[in-house]
């Protein structure tokens, strides 16, 4: 993947286990849902705008629940509120692709579906089960987005999709009250961070919580650190297993990462007791009612999460460092997104997929925070405060911008509960003593993976 | 087997009223075409007309949800993951070699022997008890109602329930509660000495200090990574006591941080406060206690009884007990027990409604014979009502294990992500191979076989128990 300085990329998948009520909502809807192709006005007009699809009904799936589904449901009504178009939303939970899968299977997908990683685009559209959007979505592309998210939606040569969402993923959130207390200001190198947390652990307060009953947040971190140690073409390499997870490189990185992760001082609970906190425990472990640590690293939507969840206010009772460089880093960027895709070809869903490609679209959902726009044309002054626009700017001022690394996996080894990457990862929490064979056997896994 | 001889008579039975009509009919047959021989075949055609006409239906259906997956499933496990490739028997040696697979088979068969007996025994001792109690039918209905809720709902429940912080998991609420009267938490749990070196050990064992001090002495112990809120509200600025007398060994005890990390440590600056109820303890040369001291507001402590030459102090390992931190119930040790936990709360409660319903069909008089002739309560259980309820038990236990065998639902809600795979069972397995991130629905397909020809003994005995029970 390119280096693409300007926009931001995105967010993922933390979503309650709760969630998993939304698969089997999810396979009723696709059951009942479709059938409304052919039924609507056609031509394509700028931003999804004009047309008018009175009477038709589109089902659209995405893994956001709660607060951020509510945000993308006033995206969706903004949508209805233009074309007279009906949108029904499901929640997919955590695995789109568990969900899409039978759906695809027995014929009835949701119209538009928004797909947490790149390597799922890339897999339904070599199966045949998107449509191609050039001629839909193309020119928006081209015109407001940097060619990195063209090249992210491309297979083959084939535009698939449009990113709608995108996320930094290199933001380290604080309680300044607790940096404050022990003496410490917002590292920049990571010697300044063991050393930050050293004094943090001597005010009496757990310098770090990490989520490790998700897998996921365990793999930013390992990949944020491999981007700043082994550089970009190595990023690329082992994103493509060029070269084995037995690297060196790889070894190094966790090692590197031990250094924090692997001293049970610093981490909230200890080891054991991280791998049973869940995403929003762990940000509700430094800016909840009971916090009981000091620093969270997770991508820009903490930001949401913490407004929603928590007591503390952004700005004074919470705020972030970008992800301390390593070795003399410069300043480098790992992120994720959401690519909107087609999986059924009707006027109506070109029409919504067309508006979710334009900034009218982002700013509804911008207006309401925890979300960044990879549309350069998105107008910086609806991010409703200073740190999201902070966290959205950072991706434009970054030397490096790279896509999450296990987003390019595929998806047995980068993005599946309790097995792959997320399970070696937190394997390795539990016991760091071994980076060696924790290397080895995320190497097997990947050759697994196919 | 006592069922074995009845159903043998059942299937003669069946048989039998078929036999004279067959011969009756060949009969006239034989002997050429009549009107009543015609007549009755019509008859017969009829009958086995309207037969079909209302078995269609069910027919069909079993053919659509019943016979064709099985036997797709049963095809679709000989090809590979797309389906495309037929591979024989590979998605097998795959399910047999594969380490999440195998430790599916293998937490399957911890919970098939023991869920299905747990919740049998104690659906056998609340069926007894309620028997006995004046409340019994409102007992029962409380240990009814997780019945009605599903078992994803109880899945949440009892992802609470099990939460590892006391302060939010009932479990390790109610234990800690027990714990804590035993092992009361230290006053500065997580403590460490500021200067390391200083002090050796760690608050497991207590911290000695590396140096032998010869009294009189004065010792300044300094700790930091207190959390502020433990430091007690009347603690007075740490304060040096006065030099102590001969044969004693002064000092203090103090927080070595000030704010802002702005104090150098190892010395007491002018806002860091003494700790106040630290044990401190003097050990001479071979390690015994020969003096102790508790410290006061100002961190203040004098150890007497160091007459005999140079002593060691030690801070008690009292003073840095963290509270119980309770049990990890959702670690990769106990999860499959507490899984299993949950999936009694369920259950136990069906036990207990089919048992006691088979109880009051016990025939009182043998219960009071048995208790003339002198037999104590267990006794009665033991040799008359669990022999007399046996053929209800094995039915409880049976169902169970049918239900268990394809456990599904509180194995995915209940573990986290991290533990998942440590608790994982044949049919979890089975959905995540197929339809996780590795798409496997060759392997997912093996595993369904399995699942299936797992299941079939247990379908079978209770399909013969049903027919010896119509007899």
């Amino acid at each position: 993947m390119a280096t693409a300085p300007p926009p931001p990329p995105n967010r993922r998948r933390w979503r309650p286990r709760l969630a998993v009520l939304g698969l089997a909502l999810a396979l009723v809807a696709g059951a009942c849902g479709g059938g409304d192709d052919g039924d609507a006005a056609s031509s394509t007009s700028p931003g999804g705008g004009a047309v008018d699809l009175t009477g038709v009904t589109l089902d659209v799936s995405a893994v956001w629940s709660g607060e951020e589904q509510a945000s993308f449901e006033a995206v969706l009504a903004a949508f209805e509120e233009r074309t007279g178009a009906t949108v029904r939303y499901t929640s997919t939970g955590d695995d789109i692709a568990a969900v899409l899968g039978p759906a695809i299977d027995a014929g009835s997908p949701p119209d538009v579906a928004m797909l947490p990683q790149p390597g799922l685009l890339r897999d339904l559209a070599a199966a045949g089960s998107l449509v191609a959007v050039e001629d839909v979505v193309g020119a928006l592309v081209d015109e407001d987005y940097a060619p990195v998210w063209r090249e992210l939606a491309t297979v083959d040569g084939t535009l698939y999709g449009v990113w709608f969402k995108a996320a930094n993923k290199s933001t380290v959130w604080y309680d300044p009250a607790a940096l404050e207390t022990a003496g410490v200001t917002p590292p920049e190198t990571w010697e300044d961070f063991q050393a930050a947390a050293q004094a943090i652990a001597d005010s009496g307060t757990v310098p770090l919580s990490v989520a490790g009953a998700d897998g996921w947040t365990l793999t930013d971190w390992f990949e944020n650190v491999y981007l700043r140690t082994a550089g970009t073409d190595r990023y690329d390499a082992l994103s493509a297993h060029e070269i084995p997870w037995t690297d060196e490189s790889v070894v190094g990185a966790l090692t590197t990462l031990a250094e924090l992760l692997g001293n049970p001082d610093f981490v909230a609970g200890g080891p054991q007791g991280a791998l049973q906190v869940e995403f929003p425990e762990s940000v509700a472990q430094v800016f909840g009612d009971a916090a009981s640590a000091a620093i969270v690293f997770e991508g820009d939507f903490v930001a949401g999460v913490i407004e929603s969840d928590t007591p503390a206010t952004l700005g004074t009772g919470a705020d972030f460092f970008a992800f301390p460089s390593v070795g003399g880093s410069g300043p480098a960027v790992v992120g994720a997104g959401d690519v909107a895709v087609l999986l059924r070809d009707s006027p109506g869903g070109r029409a919504l997929l067309e508006f979710l490609a334009s900034p009218e679209a982002a700013e509804v959902w911008a207006g309401r925070g925890g979300f960044a726009s990879p549309n350069q044309a998105v107008d910086a002054s609806v991010y409703p405060d200073d740190i999201t626009r902070r966290s959205a700017q950072a991706l434009t001022s970054a030397e490096t911008f790279r896509f999450d690394m296990s987003d390019l996996q595929p998806a047995a080894f980068g993005a599946t509960v309790g097995s792959g990457e997320w399970k070696i990862l937190q394997d390795w929490l539990a016991d760091p003593s071994d980076p060696g064979a924790t290397a080895a056997a995320l190497e097997s896994a990947r050759q697994a993976a196919g | 087997m006592p069922g074995r001889p009845p159903a043998a008579e059942g299937r003669g039975e069946v048989a039998a009223p078929a036999r004279p009509g067959v011969g009756a009919g060949a009969d006239p047959e034989g002997a050429g075409p009549t009107a009543e021989a015609r007549a009755r075949r019509q008859g017969r055609r009829r009958q086995v007309t309207v037969a079909a006409v209302f078995l269609a239906p069910a027919v069909v259906l079993l053919a659509v949800w019943v016979a064709w997956p099985v036997v797709f499933t049963v095809w679709r496990s000989f090809y590979d993951a797309g389906g495309g490739d037929f591979v024989g028997l590979e998605k097998y040696r795959q399910m047999l070699e594969g380490d999440a697979t195998r430790r599916a088979i293998a937490n399957n068969a911890v919970w098939v022997v023991v869920a299905p007996t747990l919740a049998t025994g104690i659906g056998l001792v609340f069926a007894v008890l309620t028997e006995r109690i004046r409340f019994g039918t409102a007992f029962k209905v409380v240990v009814f109602m997780p019945m009605a809720i599903s078992f994803l709902a109880a899945g949440v429940i009892f992802r609470f329930v099990y939460e590892g912080d006391p302060d939010r998991g009932l479990a390790n609420a109610l234990l800690s509660g027990v714990v804590e009267v035993f092992e009361p938490p230290g006053p500065y749990p997580g403590a460490r000495p500021s200067v390391p070196g200083a002090l050796t050990g760690d608050g497991d064992s207590g911290f000695v200090t590396a140096e032998a001090y010869r009294p009189p002495a004065t010792v300044r112990l300094g700790l930091v990574a207190i959390a502020p809120d433990l430091v007690p509200a009347d603690a007075e600025p740490a304060a040096v006591p006065p030099p102590p007398p001969p044969g004693a060994v002064g000092g203090t005890v103090w927080l070595d941080f000030t704010r802002g990390a702005a104090g150098e440590r190892g010395a007491i600056d002018p806002t860091e406060v003494g700790l106040a109820g630290v044990r401190v303890e003097a050990l001479d040369a071979t390690g015994d206690v020969v003096g102790a001291d508790t410290t006061d507001e100002a961190g203040r402590f004098v150890v007497s009884g160091a007459d005999d030459g140079p002593v060691r102090l030690r801070l008690a390992a009292s003073t840095f007990r963290p509270p119980w931190g309770g049990f990890t119930w959702l670690g990769p040790s106990l999860v499959t027990p507490a899984v299993i936990g949950s999936f009694l709360w369920i259950w136990a409660g069906f036990a207990m409604v089919v048992i006691a319903a088979g109880l009051s069909a016990i025939p009182r008089e043998t219960l009071e014979a048995a208790r003339v002739d002198g037999a104590n309560e267990w006794q009665v259980l033991r040799r008359v009502t669990v022999p007399l309820l046996w053929p209800v038990l094995l039915v409880v236990a049976v169902t169970l294990v049918i239900n268990v065998l394809k456990i599904f639902d509180l194995v995915l809600v209940v573990p986290p992500g991290s533990v998942q795979d440590d608790a994982t069972v044949v049919a979890l397995e089975m959905w995540r191979v197929s339809f996780g991130g590795a798409r496997d629905q060759g392997l997912g397909s093996a595993l369904g076989v399995l699942l299936f020809v797992l299941v079939i003994p247990a379908m079978a005995f209770n399909i013969r128990r049903f027919r010896s029970e119509q007899q």
